[in-house]
This record gives structure tokens, sequence and C-alpha cells, in this order.
């Protein structure tokens, strides 16, 4: 029987989620002699003509990686769809956007002006030359993906069948999801996260929790924490109550705060609420006033709670003002 | 025609929403732009289903809980103080205007103050124009589509 097709992708991301399929290290063998790599820009050289002469649902299992940022992935979303029977979003970006969703704050003629006129290192682009889709010149013309002015989630554009969040992945759960395809098990419902918990980041966090009455944050640079204790009870903003376990609390485990990337746990849909409603929980304060210098501490709540999420949170992206 | 503001109104079981039927049954008249969904206590209101109601086209929403003190569940309403603050924060940062989200105490007793908040707010709300988000038009094209 011929082995079953594996495509890998990688769209709006860093290449961390490539890395961390190549840290399940001698494994990555198995990988290679169970599945059939039709597909792998980051590793092999096959191109998207390959993939366009595939028979639709030819490729078993597609891992994407990477957030919607450009036509380029989207139409690469599209294609690997149709020929793919099953396709997983892999990684916090392709889940909910990841970092790149962090453009959503802003507009794209904001990051364009800044990169390509504003920013100390750009020299000098008096002309105001900015990419185009469309260029021509002596030696021919050119087409280039076109920019979007949202970052979205994979499943925003496409239907997902399975999620693996993280960023990146942990290696031990990516094993953890291939060895499950590979033993011939029945697949989960679809839309099941898989490579993770059913409970919080705190959960795995061996750090010990007391009752938590905070009357004023800290900035991690401004406080030297007990490497025992809750990082939430000594008042810095941890990420833990709204994220999902799976990860066994690395961050936290090497004294920082969780930054969230596992997404938001079961039920709960965005992980800025999820924040405002645990914090506001534990704020010692019943005055106004008082509330308000307390929340003047928390800096930048929405790119703090949001760090990986806002393109799939409730509201998507910050409006233009 | 007219704008006619689309409000959301989380109103606590024992208070506040007994002091919007005092106000009815007093046949006392007042804005009927307030589209009211009782919950056990103001603290039950996640963020989230605030978040939500923006994203489903309110044009504000309105928190309304027992006074402080009189919280039925002893201190639900003190985390509601709290969280709304909160919440105001981060709509702004969403590029939404705190106004459209609005925290009050209206009692069992006070079907008068209902009225009246109710039109403050809906008279705020007009003055502010209708809300529109990026994320309007998507979640139609996500209805057009299934």
């Amino acid at each position: 029987m011929a082995k079953p097709k594996l495509a890998l992708y990688w769209a709006a991301s860093c290449g961390g989620c490539e890395i961390a399929v190549l840290d399940i290290h001698e494994k990555i063998l198995d990988v290679a002699g169970a599945f059939d790599i039709v597909f792998w820009p980051v590793a092999l050289d096959f191109k998207y003509a390959d993939v366009r002469a595939m028979q639709d649902k030819s490729v078993d299992l597609c891992l994407f990686n990477g957030s919607i940022r450009n036509s380029e992935n989207a139409e690469i979303a599209h294609l690997l769809r149709a020929k793919a029977k099953t396709l997983v979003a892999f990684g916090s970006c392709a889940l909910e956007g990841g970092i790149p969703g962090l453009a959503n704050m802003t507009t794209k003629d904001d990051i364009w002006k800044w990169v390509y006129k504003d920013s100390p290192s750009t020299v000098s682009n008096n002309g105001g030359t900015f990419p185009q889709t469309h260029s021509t010149m002596s030696e021919g013309a050119i087409e280039i993906p076109e920019m979007w002015e949202t970052v979205k989630s994979l499943d925003q554009i496409i239907d997902v069948d399975y999620y693996v969040p993280g960023c990146p992945p942990q290696p031990d759960q990516i094993w953890g999801v291939i060895e499950y395809i590979l033993s011939g098990k029945p697949l989960p419902p679809k839309g099941t996260v898989l490579g993770a918990g059913e409970k919080t980041c705190c959960d795995e966090c061996p750090r010990e929790r007391a009752e938590k009455k905070l009357k004023k944050f800290y900035r991690p640079f401004e406080i030297e924490t007990d490497p025992n204790k809750c990082l939430l009870d000594q008042g810095i903003v941890c990420m833990g109550p709204a994220t999902r376990d799976g990860c066994g609390a690395l961050c936290t485990k090497a004294n920082v705060p969780c930054r969230g990337c596992y997404g938001p746990p079961p039920n709960v849909i965005d992980q800025g609420a999820k924040m405002v409603s645990a914090l506001s929980s534990i704020i010692d304060a019943h005055e106004p006033e008082e509330i308000e210098s307390i929340l003047d501490q928390i800096v930048d709540p929405l790119g703090t709670f949001y760090r990986f999420s806002l393109a799939h949170s409730i509201l998507r992206r910050v409006e233009k003002l | 025609m007219a704008f006619e503001p689309k409000i959301i109104g989380f109103l606590c079981n024992w208070c506040s929403y007994t002091g919007a039927d005092l106000a009815g049954v007093s046949r006392i008249k007042s804005a009927p732009n307030v589209r009211v969904i009782r919950t056990m206590c103001s603290g039950r209101v996640d963020p989230a289903f605030i978040l939500k109601a923006f994203q489903l086209g309110a044009d504000g929403v309105i928190v309304m809980g027992c006074h402080l003190g009189d919280c039925h569940y002893q201190e639900g309403n003190y985390k509601t103080i709290r969280r709304i603050p909160f919440l105001k924060r981060l709509i702004q940062g969403f590029g939404i205007d705190p106004r459209r989200l609005r925290l009050e105490w209206v009692s069992a007793s006070e079907g008068d103050r209902f009225a009246h908040v109710v039109n403050e707010m809906t008279e705020q709300i007009r003055n502010l124009g209708p809300l529109t988000l990026a994320v309007h038009g998507e979640m139609q094209q996500h209805v057009a589509h299934h």
C-alpha cells in the first residue's frame, strides 16, 4: 500500500513551527518513513505547480502554519484545502492570527508608512516608493501578492479540521499528534484541539498559589520575583488563567509570565475578556478612583492579553480612528 | 430613516430587573431602545458577553446591578465595579468610545431611576451615532456563507 501523503506549509509565520517539527529530532525519520512528504517549502523543493497538479483530496494530511496576511497566503490555503483530506491549523498564527495578528492594532497604510518611509532605518525614500502588486520594468513585468488590511486566522477563510496550538507547538505534543494519526485509530470529532490539554496553563504550573488580593501590578523588570510563588500573586500579569494548558508551563518554570500562546482554554472564546474577568476578581479595591489607579499599572492590556489571539478575538481588529 | 440606537441591557435578576418591572407596572415611560437580558447577577456578565454584543451590532451596552452592599451574592457587584472600568479601557483600545458601555446601580424599588438611566443612555448613544466595526461586515459574510 502506498504511504499516506503529507504536506506542510507556512503562510505568514516566522519559521518557528517548522523548527518545532524538526525538534522531534530523530523521530523525523519515522515521519519521513511513514509518510510520503509531497510539499514542504521550507525543507523540500516542491513548487506550487506541483501542488496544483495533484488530484483533489489526494493529500492525506496537511499541517498548515502561519496566519493569512496576503493574497498568496489565502491562495495557497484554498489550494491545500482542496488537495488535503485532513487539514490542521498548526500553531498560534494559523489558529488565531498569532504575532502577525498584532498588525490588526494598526492599519496597512500606517505599517507601510512606517516601514518604507518613517522608520529610522529607512535612509531615503523621498520619492515615496511603495511596493506595488504589479510593476513593469525593462526586463518585464512582475506580480507580487497583495498585503491585506486585516490579518486573519486560517479558519476565517477556509474550513479547518483540527487545531494544534502553540507558539510553537511543543515537539512532544507534535509527535503525539503524528503518532495518533499514524496509529490508524478513528480521528476525533472535527474541530478538536489536538496536542494540548483541556484546562489552563495554571493547572500545569508548579508554582504555589495563595488567595489573590492585589493592589499593585509590576512589569517583570520592576520586581525580583519569588521563583516558587505564583507570578500573578506577586503582581505580574501572567496569562495563565486565560490560556490552554499543554506546553508544560515552560515560561513560568523559567520565571517568565505566561504569554498566552496556547490560546484560550475550552469554552473561552476571547482571551482578553477572560483576563479582564480574572484580573478584576483579584484587584483589592472598591473605590472607583483606587480601581482606576490600579488599572493604570496594567500597561498595554490589548497587546498583552491578545498577544497571539487578536485576529481571532471577538472584535478581531482595532478600528481605524 | 433616523438612527435608533440598539442598546443591550444586562440586568441583574434581584434588583435591576425588578426595578425595570416596577417601571413598567408603574406606567413610567422610557425609551424603548434597551433590549433587556436578565442575568442572575451583574457579576455574571462575562466581559465576552459585552464584546459579543458589540460584535453583533449593539451601539451601546448597559449593565445594571444592585447597589454596593446589596448584592444577593454578597460581592458579585464588587467584581462588576472593577470589571466595567477595565473593559472600558479594553474597548477604547479597540477604537470603541468607552461611553458606549455604562454601569448603573438600580434597586428593585427604583423604577423611576431605571427609566431615567435608560433615557439618558439612549440619548448618549443617539449623540454618539451608530457604531460601525470592521467585524460587522465579516460576521454578515459569515452568516451568508453558512
